[in-house]
C-alpha cells in the first residue's frame, strides 16, 4: 500500500477566512451544504429500494418465522397449556380443554379456526380437516347443555384429540415465532424426543439446494468457457468487427425470455431439430432420440445461453482495459503466447471472471421461468419450489424459509468472494 | 567503414503494407552497428514504430528481410529474437510488483531463484530504485516507471534494446534528465539500442546516429552534426534545425558549385549537393546563423539586399525575419553584441553568406 502522506499543519492560530469566520467554520458550512443537496437526488431512488425491494426482503425474513396465528385465535389455550408439562406423556388437564372449547367456538363463528388448521397442518397432516370438523361441531354447541366434561367433549369430536402428540404441537407452535419452517426448509422435523432428519425419501429440500448449487456452478463454469473468448475476441478484434459481433451478442436480450426459451424446446424436443439432424445423418436411430429438454440437460443448455451475455458483458469490458502492449512486452521478454497469456494476460482478466462469475451464479439459483418449462422434474430448482409454495400450497412461511436460506447462500458467496478476491477489484464496466 | 561483422541489425529492402494498398515503409534498409544508438526521427505516421515491431517480431515484414547478427529472422517469433522492448506507456505488469516484473523474463528463461534477485537487485541499482522492488506499477511515479520499463528491457542482457518514444509520456526537466540516464545506461553497458523518436533535440543528444524516417523511406542516415551540417535534401534541411528555403532554377553548375536564379530574379551561387541538372528547379538551404548583416565588401560570395519585417528578442541574439528574394519568412540570428549591427523593424539592410553554407537541394513546392 502507498504510504500516507503526512499531513503538516503547524499553524497554531485557527485559520480564518477574509471576513474573520473560522475557516473550519465556513468550509463545514459549504459542506453541509453540498450534502443536503446530495441526500436530496438520492431521496427517490432510496425511497423505492425502501418500499420495492428493503420492505420484501425483510418481510420475507419475517414471514419465514412468523407465528401469530394460534396465539391470537387460541389465546386462552395457549395460555393454559404453557402450564402443562408435556413430556408426562399424559393429556393436558380440563382446564386446558375448557380453554380449547371457549377458544375454538369463538374462532368458529369468526371462521379463523380453519386457519389454525392449516398452520398446524404445515407440521402434521391431517391437522386442518380435524380443526374443520370440530369447528363445524363447536358452531352448534351449546355450553349451558353441557353434560360431561369438557375433556370428553372434544375427545369425543374426533379422536385424534387424544393423542398426546396433538396438544404437544398446539404448544410446541404456541410462540410468537417459530422456527419449524427453518426445520421443514431443511428436511427435519421435530418430534417429542427432539429435531430428527426426515425420512429419506421425504427429504427434498436439501436436495433440491444441492442441485440448485450444482447446476448453477456448472452454467457458471459453462459461461465462463464460452463467454471467455467471445470476449476476448470482441475486446482485440477491430471496431467495426467486434461491434458487430456484440450485437450478436446482446441480441438475446432483446428477445423475450419467453421466446428464447420455447426456441430451445423446439431445437431440443424430441422431434426437435436437433434429434431430426442426428437421425437424418445418421448418427442414431430413430427410436434412439434424445431426451435433451425437461430434463437436468435442458436447463443447463437453456440457462447456459440466457446468462451468457451476463459473462462476456464484464469480461469484455475489464479485457477492453488490457493494453496489448502487456502481451508483446511479455513475448519480447522471452514468454511463448502461451505463457504471456497465462502469466500477464489471465490474471489481468481475474476481475472479469469474478465479475461475471458471480453475476451469473446469483441469476441462476434463484432462476425460475427457464426451469419450469425446459427442466421437467429432474431439472427444476429450489426457485421453482419457492414459487410452488407462494402460488399453488400457498404455504408462505416455506417459501418465505427456503428463499432466506437462499439469501444466505448468496451473502455467504459474497463474503467468500470478497476474502478470496476482494470486492474492489470486481470491475463490472 | 565497419567490417560485415560488427553489423548487429539489418534491415534489407524492408517493405510494409498493413492494408495491401499503401506502403507505409517503403524499401527500409539500415545497417546498425553493434554499441550503437541509432535513433529513428520522423514526423508522426512515417513508419517508426512499423520499423520497431518489424524488428521485435510483432508485424511480419511484407517484403525484404531483417538480420540479426547476420541470420535472417523473419521466420523467429518474438520471443526467441532476444530484443529487450521499452514501450511508450511503458506495459509494466499491473499485477505484479516492480520485482516480479524484472524477474518475469529471468523467470521465463529458467534461471535460478538466487541468480534471478541478484541481477533484478543489480538492475533496480543501476536505475537508482533499489528499494522499489516490492511497489506495484500503480504506485509509481511517471519517472519511476519509465526507468523500472527500462530496467526491465535490459535485465536479461538483451543484444539489441528498442525504445519507442520512452520519454513520451514526461515532462520536459525529467525528460532530459532521462535522456542521460539512457544515455549513460548505453555507454556503461555496451548494449545497442534503435530509438525512435519524433523529438529532434533528442534525437541528436542522444544518439551515434540518427535515420531521419519521412514517408516510409529513410531520407538521410548520420551522425547528429553531420545531419544539421550537411542535409542532402530538403526535407531534412528543414526538419533538423531552423532553416531557410530558397527556391530557383538552376542557371549553370560547374564541379563543385552552381548558380542559382531565384524566383525574384536575384542570382544565389551555392554549394551544388542534390540537384537534377541544368535549367531545372532547386531548394537553397540556409541555416540562419550563417547570414551575416552588412558584410564587408568582398567577404562573401553572395551579397543580396534584405528588408527586416519583424524582430523577436530573445537574450543572446535577436531574431529577425527579413524579406529576401521575394520571401518574407527568411530568419537570420543576429548576435546581441555591440560588434552587430542594430536593426529596426522596416530597414533595409545588405545581407551576405558563403556559397559554402548554402547548400542546392532537390526541389520542394
Ligand atoms: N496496425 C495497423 N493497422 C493499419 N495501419 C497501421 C497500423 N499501425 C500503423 N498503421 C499505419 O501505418 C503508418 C505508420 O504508423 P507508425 O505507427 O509506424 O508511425 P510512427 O512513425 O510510429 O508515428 P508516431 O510518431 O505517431 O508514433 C500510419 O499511417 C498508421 O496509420
Ligand atoms: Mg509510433
Amino acid at each position: 500500500m502507498a504510504k500516507k502522506m503526512s499531513q503538516s499543519n503547524t499553524s497554531s492560530e485557527p485559520l480564518k477566512t477574509a471576513d474573520g469566520v473560522s475557516l473550519k467554520v465556513s468550509l463545514n458550512r459549504a459542506l453541509r451544504r453540498r450534502k443536503i443537496t446530495a441526500l436530496l437526488l438520492v431521496t427517490p431512488l432510496f425511497l423505492f429500494i425502501l418500499l420495492t425491494f428493503l420492505g420484501p426482503i425483510f418481510d420475507m425474513l419475517l414471514r419465514s418465522v412468523d407465528n401469530k396465528i394460534i396465539v391470537q385465535v387460541l389465546p386462552k389455550t395457549v395460555s393454559q397449556l404453557a402450564v402443562w408439562d408435556a413430556s408426562t406423556g399424559e393429556l393436558p388437564d380440563e382446564a386446558v380443554f375448557k380453554a380449547f372449547v371457549e377458544d375454538a367456538k369463538i374462532a368458529a363463528e369468526n371462521k379463523t379456526i380453519s386457519r389454525v388448521g392449516k398452520r398446524l397442518n404445515y407440521e402434521k397432516s391431517g391437522m386442518s380437516s380435524l380443526f374443520r370438523k370440530t369447528g363445524r361441531k363447536l358452531k352448534k354447541f351449546d355450553p349451558d347443555k353441557l353434560e360431561i366434561s369438557y375433556t370428553d367433549l372434544v375427545l369425543g369430536y374426533d379422536k385424534k384429540w387424544a393423542k398426546h402428540e396433538t396438544w404437544w404441537l398446539i404448544q410446541r407452535e404456541s410462540g410468537k415465532y417459530t422456527s419449524s419452517y427453518y426445520y421443514a426448509a431443511v428436511d427435519a422435523q421435530i418430534g417429542v424426543d427432539g429435531v430428527q432428519r426426515k425420512p429419506d425419501d421425504q427429504r427434498i429440500y436439501m436436495k433440491l439446494l444441492k442441485r440448485t448449487m450444482w447446476l448453477s456452478s456448472l452454467i457458471t463454469l459453462l459461461t465462463i468457457v464460452l463467454g471467455y473468448p467471445i470476449a476476448y475476441l470482441l475486446a482485440t478484434l477491430k471496431t467495426r468487427t467486434s461491434n458487430l459481433l456484440m450485437i450478436l451478442v446482446l441480441l438475446p436480450f432483446w428477445t423475450s425470455l419467453l421466446v428464447r426459451t420455447s426456441a430451445w424446446i423446439a431445437l431440443l424436443q424430441r422431434e426437435g431439430v436437433v434429434n431430426d439432424f442426428l437421425v437424418t445423418l445418421g448418427f442414431i436411430g430413430d427410436d434412439g432420440r434424445l431426451a435433451m429438454i425437461h430434463n437436468q440437460v435442458g436447463t443447463v443448455v437453456a440457462m447456459t445461453h440466457i446468462l451468457l451475455p451476463f459473462m462476456i458483458l464484464p469480461l469484455f469490458s475489464v479485457m477492453k482495459t488490457i493494453s496489448p502492449t502487456y502481451v508483446r512486452a511479455a513475448r519480447s521478454m522471452g514468454a511463448t503466447s502461451f505463457t504471456a497469456f497465462r502469466r500477464v494476460y489471465f490474471p489481468n482478466t481475474v476481475a472479469g471472471i469474478g465479475a461475471g462469475g458471480i453475476l451469473v451464479f446469483i441469476l441462476a439459483i434463484g432462476y425460475y421461468i427457464t426451469p419450469a418449462l425446459v427442466g421437467g422434474t429432474s431439472g427444476t430448482l429450489l426457485s421453482n419450489f419457492i414459487a410452488y409454495h407462494i402460488s399453488t400450497s400457498l404455504n408462505w412461511g416455506l417459501a418465505a424459509a427456503l428463499g432466506t436460506i437462499l439469501l444466505m447462500v448468496v451473502l455467504v458467496l459474497y463474503i467468500l468472494y470478497d476474502k478470496i478476491v476482494g470486492i474492489d477489484n470486481m470491475k463490472l464496466g | 567503414m565497419p567490417s560485415a561483422n560488427d553489423i548487429l541489425v539489418r534491415f534489407e529492402n524492408v517493405q510494409k503494407s498493413y492494408d495491401g494498398e499503401i506502403l507505409v515503409v517503403k524499401d527500409f534498409n539500415l545497417d546498425m552497428e553493434r554499441g550503437e544508438f541509432l535513433t529513428m526521427l520522423g514526423p508522426s505516421g512515417s513508419g517508426k514504430t512499423t520499423c520497431l515491431m518489424m524488428l521485435a517480431g510483432f508485424e511480419p515484414a511484407t517484403h525484404g528481410e531483417i538480420f540479426l547478427d547476420g541470420q535472417p529472422i523473419n521466420r523467429v517469433p518474438p520471443h526467441k529474437r532476444g530484443i529487450g522492448m521499452v514501450f511508450q506507456n511503458y506495459a509494466l505488469f499491473p499485477h505484479m510488483t516492480v520485482g516480479e516484473n524484472l524477474s518475469f523474463p529471468l523467470e521465463v528463461r529458467g534461471m535460478g531463484k538466487s541468480e534471478r534477485e541478484e541481477k533484478v537487485k543489480r538492475a533496480l541499482d543501476m536505475v537508482q530504485l533499489g528499494d522499489f522492488a516490492n511497489r506495484r506499477p500503480g504506485q509509481l511515479s511517471g519517472g519511476q516507471a519509465q526507468r523500472v520499463a527500462v530496467a526491465r528491457s535490459l535485465v536479461f542482457d538483451p543484444e539489441v534494446v528498442l525504445m519507442d518514444e520512452p520519454l513520451g509520456a514526461l515532462d520536459k526537466n525529467l525528460r532530459e534528465q532521462m535522456q542521460y540516464e539512457i544515455k549513460h545506461i548505453h555507454e556503461n553497458l555496451e548494449v545497442t539500442i534503435m530509438y525512435v523518436t519524433h523529438d529532434q533535440s533528442e534525437a541528436l543528444t542522444m544518439s551515434n546516429r540518427v535515420a531521419v524516417f519521412d514517408d516510409g523511406v529513410v531520407q538521410q542516415l548520420a551522425p547528429p552534426d553531420e545531419l544539421y551540417e550537411q542535409p542532402t535534401n530538403a526535407f531534412v534541411a528543414d526538419f533538423i534545425g531552423d532553416n531557410n528555403r530558397l527556391l530557383g532554377t538552376i542557371l549553370s553548375a560547374d564541379g563543385e558549385t552552381c548558380r542559382v536564379k531565384a524566383d525574384d530574379g536575384s542570382e544565389i551561387i551555392a554549394k551544388q549537393i542534390n540537384i537534377a541538372g541544368v535549367g531545372e528547379r532547386a531548394t537553397l538551404s540556409l541555416r540562419p546563423e550563417r547570414v551575416a548583416v552588412n558584410p564587408e565588401p568582398g567577404q562573401f560570395d553572395n551579397n543580396l539586399q534584405a528588408k527586416a519585417l519583424e524582430l523577436i528578442y530573445l537574450g543572446d541574439h535577436i531574431r529577425t525575419r527579413m524579406e529576401v528574394c521575394g520571401h518574407d519568412d527568411f530568419i537570420i540570428k543576429i548576435p546581441n553584441s555591440a560588434l552587430h549591427a542594430q536593426l529596426s523593424e522596416g530597414d533595409n539592410v545588405n545581407i551576405g553568406w558563403s556559397s559554402n553554407d548554402c547548400r542546392a537541394l532537390d526541389p520542394t513546392d
